[in-house]
């Protein structure tokens, strides 16, 4: 199966990128932005989903200062 | 007294540190694929980008095939020191509290500083007085030492903050101006600064940094 996770600082935790991006947006006319908040997509093939989330604790994400978020996909055809 | 320094791929101040703790030792490279240590006194972690700090800093290096060794031999009551990548390394591998957080001005720091020794009595600071100032080198973007307050709390308490930036010298947003700590015992201990880089005076601005590696050796004599 193909899935994505979304990892990103954790709230309360000082996000100096998303602090920069948020100063960036209104120099470009945008306004109305608040809370920007950086992190890091991984996106994968696993033959078994039930090991995501140990994956996630033991090295795609550090539970200390992240958080991340688990968005399964579509299943992928696997040995074509 | 015989030192083992580790070299990961990305490594760079691997030879660095070699020459430092030669000053005080015999110092030997253990590279990261390799098992065992070699039968080395303390370990260094040092300073670099191990691959690549792909990922997140300190993530990869540290399930490198010698990092079990590093691991046991810490667990053990080894002498382990981290030195900036290496700092960020230990966290990583939980031989040491807390993480490594991106400047918060995002800026690559380069500069001499002035660190406090809030804890003489680690095997890596027995050689200097508490309160003494050490004035060392220090080179990263991600320097931000973060733990949740509890946590500091308990560290200050417990006297692992070993190393403290001087007042008006944070390079980097650390909590509570953390530059170095150490883990409940004592034998393992990690700093953003570059103590290697400031052996001898001809070519730094102090030999300070010296002082960390003749605590190892003093702690093992």
């Amino acid at each position: 199966m193909r899935a994505r996770v979304l990892i990103r600082p954790k709230a309360g935790i000082l996000d100096p990128q998303g602090i920069a991006v948020e100063r960036a947006l209104p120099a470009l006319g945008f306004s109305g932005v608040s809370n920007v908040h950086v992190g890091r997509l991984v996106e994968l093939d696993v033959e078994d989903a039930a090991q995501l989330d140990d994956m996630c604790r033991r090295l795609l994400a550090n539970p200390l200062i992240e958080d991340y978020e688990l968005v399964a996909g579509e299943p992928v055809a696997h040995g074509a | 007294m015989r030192f083992g320094v580790i070299r990961f791929p990305g490594s760079c101040d691997d030879v660095d540190a070699q020459l430092a703790a030669s000053r005080v030792g015999e110092a030997v490279l253990l590279w990261h694929a390799d098992r065992g240590l070699q039968d080395v006194d303390a370990v260094i972690v040092p300073g670099g980008f191990s691959y690549g700090d792909y990922l997140r800093v300190g993530a990869i290096a540290r399930f490198a095939p010698v990092m079990e060794d590093v691991i046991a031999f810490a667990r053990e009551g080894g002498p382990v020191l981290g030195i900036c990548n290496g700092f960020q390394v230990l966290c990583e591998a939980g031989l040491l509290p807390g993480a490594l957080l991106p400047n918060d001005h995002l800026r690559f720091r380069c500069r001499q500083v002035e660190v406090e020794v809030l804890n003489a009595d680690t095997v890596f600071t027995r050689a200097c007085e508490e309160g003494e100032r050490l004035s060392i080198p220090c080179k990263h973007t991600t320097g931000r030492y973060w733990a949740p307050d509890h946590q500091l709390d308990a560290l200050e308490s417990g006297g692992q903050l070993v190393l403290r930036y001087a007042p008006g010298e944070n390079p980097n947003g650390s909590a509570r101006d953390i530059a170095g700590v150490c883990n409940e015992a004592g034998n393992v201990m990690g700093l953003m600064p570059h103590p290697e880089h400031a052996v001898d005076e001809l070519c730094g601005a102090s030999a300070d940094g010296l002082k960390l590696f003749a605590s190892a050796a003093v702690a093992h004599a």
